[in-house]
């Protein structure tokens, strides 16, 4: 039931629109760090018909805040952040082209109307495995607001970056189907 | 009088955040391992295998557990014939967070509450630490830690219920809680849970709950009872690792009691995502 895919940026709705609550994807090619407060930058530039500092169209954004750089590494533990926080923001960037969010826990309403009338999926990936995570991405790079440390907005090249699809463009929601299938009510 | 160098103190913190940083206690390992031994959800199986492998990764090669390396949290119990040489005991824990946040490359993660500004550069990398001091016969100091993630944090409730409410009404409490907070705490969890007292002490006793060995047995047999009893309801809900359904929600509840006034039943739960780092040294 559940398939596997492997798939490289930037993602077409094509493609999207295939995938499935509880699909695993391994995710290639470049995707875009950004937490609240870039969201929040991003959205403001959209309000004001400016450009952005990355091409929305079939973009995949990462909710994460890394942990610096050892010395010769690329990046720290890059696991995701919590999702919810940037619900607010997730259906303008995917009004705008964005085609996938990667993070951990519950999306709004809002969020998951988005994800079916444009075609974007959001992905879970597994908080606390920063280490694990930060291992598959091969090259980071700061393209935006370097101020916010952590927050910053980073370019990053990943390799085979195993996530699961939790909504899908059918208005699914993989933490409510498993969540089911064990729940024992009394 | 005890005289302990301030510089001591210093590098005793700095060494349990850099340790902590990269190795997760064996406690919390273990529990994990058994989860993902005994989970019936091949998918939660598979996501705490993820878990597992990332904290021999981290260990291994010194990486960080998580991206999330925490607020520094310490309780301190400091006898009162110790006498620090050099500075102020609380000066000596900050300076040991900045020192190991900084050396193991771990995140500086406070920031001005509305502007939202890190504070690595003004106040300090990670500053201030989070200490709550307590006074005690001897002349040691022991020094509990752990580094806690916001995620968990966030979820994490207190109120006051009306006393007739009793254990009833707590175990409804702390089930809304973990219920609502599904997966956004990095569950399997530990929840702590702080009962009685005001409303600060049920609060502050919730978070100390989450200190305790996991696996180890409450000493009030009473308490141990309520424990077991509200660990098997949180995993009939069904959340499962990363929230992704499953048997495995929650690895441990610990319970911290006290007085409390004649009107109230003040009750407070404090979350702990799967990457319990914590550690415990006394100088």
């Amino acid at each position: 039931m559940s398939k596997t895919y492997y798939l490289t940026t930037p993602l077409l709705e094509e493609q999207t629109r295939q995938l499935k609550a509880g699909d695993i994807v391994y995710l290639s090619g470049v995707i875009y760090s950004a937490r609240d407060a870039a969201h929040k930058r991003l959205v403001d530039l959209i309000a004001e018909g400016k450009e952005l500092p990355f091409d929305l169209e079939g973009s995949v954004i990462y909710f994460v805040g890394p942990t610096p750089p050892k010395p010769g590494d690329p990046i720290g533990s890059a696991g995701p952040t919590t999702s919810y926080r940037m619900d607010s923001y997730s259906p303008t960037l995917l009004k705008y082209g964005s085609k996938g969010m990667i993070g951990k826990g519950k999306r709004n309403q809002e969020v998951k109307d988005a994800c079916i009338e444009y075609g974007g999926i959001y992905f879970g990936a597994t908080g606390g495995a920063g280490a694990l995570l930060g291992k598959q991405i091969k090259k980071a790079e700061i393209i935006a607001y370097p101020e916010l440390g952590p927050e910053a907005v980073r370019r990053l090249e990943v390799e085979n970056f195993p996530v699961t699809v939790i909504n899908d463009t059918f208005g699914a929601d993989l933490y409510q189907m498993g969540r089911a299938l064990y729940e024992v009510k009394s | 009088m005890r005289e302990i160098a301030y510089d001591t103190v210093v590098k005793a913190v700095r060494d349990i955040i850099v340790h902590c940083g990269t190795d997760l206690p064996q406690d919390a390992y273990d529990a994990l391992k058994q989860a993902m031994e005994e989970e019936k959800s091949l998918v939660s199986k598979e996501v705490l295998r993820q878990i597992l492998e990332n904290a021999d990764i981290a260990k291994d090669e010194k990486r960080p557990l998580c991206q999330d390396t925490g607020l520094a949290v310490f309780f301190v119990k400091v006898g009162d014939e110790v006498k620090i040489n050099g500075g102020l005991l609380k000066d000596a824990i900050n300076q040991g967070t900045q020192q190991g946040y900084i050396d193991a490359y771990l995140r500086a993660s406070t920031c001005e509450p509305f502007s939202r500004a890190n504070l690595k550069d003004t106040v300090g990398y990670n500053l201030p630490a989070i200490i709550h001091f307590d006074i005690v016969a001897g002349d040691t100091i022991d020094i509990e830690y752990a580094a806690k993630g916001g995620g968990s944090e966030n979820v994490s409730r207190a109120t006051v219920l009306a006393p007739a409410a009793g254990m009833d009404g707590i175990l409804q409490f702390v089930k809304q809680v973990i219920s609502d907070a599904g997966p956004n705490p990095c569950p399997p969890i530990t929840v702590g849970i702080g009962i009685g007292g005001t409303f600060e002490k049920a609060a502050i006793s919730s978070k100390h709950a989450l200190f305790r060995t996991l696996g180890s047995v409450n000493e009030d047999p009473q308490m141990a009872q309520f424990e077991e009893r509200i660990l098997n309801e949180l995993n009939k809900l069904g959340i499962g690792a990363m929230g992704m359904g499953g048997t495995k929600t929650v690895l441990g509840v610990h319970i911290e009691s006290n007085p409390c006034h004649i009107a109230s039943l003040p009750v407070s739960v404090n979350v702990q995502c799967h990457s319990s780092r914590h550690a415990h040294i006394t100088i």
